[in-house]
């Protein structure tokens, strides 16, 4: 049965685009923040490869094609950038400030926090991109040596968790300007927090997904900086 | 005709995507060449060297799509999760605070920036 998954290309290609078709499905019927279709679509993947048995080199030998497109993905997201080149020049202060600020907090937290768990160097170098959108986070943790799978685990757990949180946390901490709530929900969950900020308005929408770019590009400079923090 | 349409924005975007993969190999700095890539067009889009209609259809398609990107890879933690499963909590919980202090850093920060903004607004009107 494996050889002749391996084989074919086109297996896990159709299992990751199979999934993540039934994922969307499932969103469209339940919108809310846990029914996200990549979380749907990665858990039937593994619950099918398990199933029956499968090597995850079989379906890998499909998938893995699909991530030629990565690149010229990121490169897209300069078009939603250029599209609000408007509100970015309006409150450049505002939005470089607190997204530079944000990012360090980022970095000095999670080298804190990993060196109070005695997390080693490889998991810390995989944890550090996490607040960033999923193609630049893969690029930065391979950049510095760590895994792109556990990187892409703590950028989903990142990005659901501040997609939940988002209405409480902003309260708790009194954000109130849109302005400011859009900025930290970009910056903290990247595209989930996103969509949890078009629920709050178009404003909160615009500015987070404008903090998206901006903080993957602030964490591409800063993370280099603390790598060398845990070996 | 579409078809070339569609051709002409891929082409762009492949080519863009080339010359950030190309600048990460030549400049000596950890930046993947997907962010060269992206600044690059940001750029070109700025200096209206390219136009938003020469890029958007295909660009917005291949947004919508970028989910499915990260399938692979993800489906790839069963592979890894042996090896992380007594770490798991820490990890865990280095998501969860750490996501919480980039949200109150963040707009707090942006807050502050803006309500000294409008207080000089508010001074030059007086």
């Amino acid at each position: 049965m494996n050889e002749i998954l391996q084989e074919s290309v086109y297996f896990g290609f159709f299992l990751a685009l199979g999934t993540y078709w039934i994922g969307l499905g499932i969103q469209k019927r339940f919108p809310y923040t846990l029914c996200n279709p990549l979380l749907i679509s990665t858990v039937l993947c593994m619950v099918i490869l398990l199933t029956f048995q499968i090597d995850y080199e079989s379906f890998d030998a499909g998938a893995s094609h699909i991530s030629y497109f990565l690149t010229p993905c990121t490169v897209c997201l300069a078009i939603p950038m250029y599209r609000q080149v408007k509100i970015l020049k309006k409150n450049l202060a505002a939005i470089l400030i607190s997204i530079v600020s944000g990012c360090l907090a980022a970095a000095l937290s999670i080298w804190g926090l990993c060196a109070l768990f005695g997390l080693d160097g490889s998991v810390y170098h995989s944890l550090q991109p996490k607040s960033v959108t999923t193609a630049i986070a893969i690029g930065v943790s391979e950049e510095l040596g760590g895994s792109g799978a556990l990187t892409i685990m703590a950028v989903v757990v990142t990005g659901m968790f501040g997609g939940i949180m988002a209405r409480v946390l902003c309260r708790l901490f009194h954000i109130k300007d849109p302005i400011a709530v859009g900025l930290a929900c970009g910056n903290a969950a990247h595209a989930m927090g996103t969509s949890k900020a078009l629920e709050f308005g178009e404003l909160e929408g615009a500015m987070s997904s404008l903090a998206v770019v901006v903080a993957g590009i602030a964490t591409v400079i800063l993370a280099p900086l603390f790598a060398g923090w845990i070996a | 005709m579409d078809t070339i349409k569609y051709l002409k924005q891929l082409t762009i975007i492949m080519a863009v995507s080339f010359v950030g993969e190309f600048l990460n190999q030549v400049l000596p700095l950890p930046v993947p060449g997907s962010v060269y890539g992206l600044v690059l067009m940001f750029l070109l889009l700025m200096t209206k060297r390219i136009k938003l209609p020469q890029v958007e259809d295909v660009g917005d398609f291949l947004i919508k799509m970028m989910p499915v990107l990260f399938i692979g890879p993800s489906v790839s933690l069963i592979t890894v999760a042996g090896g992380l499963a007594d770490r798991l909590v820490p990890i865990l919980a280095v998501c969860i605070i750490s996501t919480m202090v980039v949200m109150a850093v963040t707009g707090l920060t942006a807050q502050a920036v803006l309500r000294q903004k409008t207080g000089r607004k508010d001074k030059t009107h007086e």
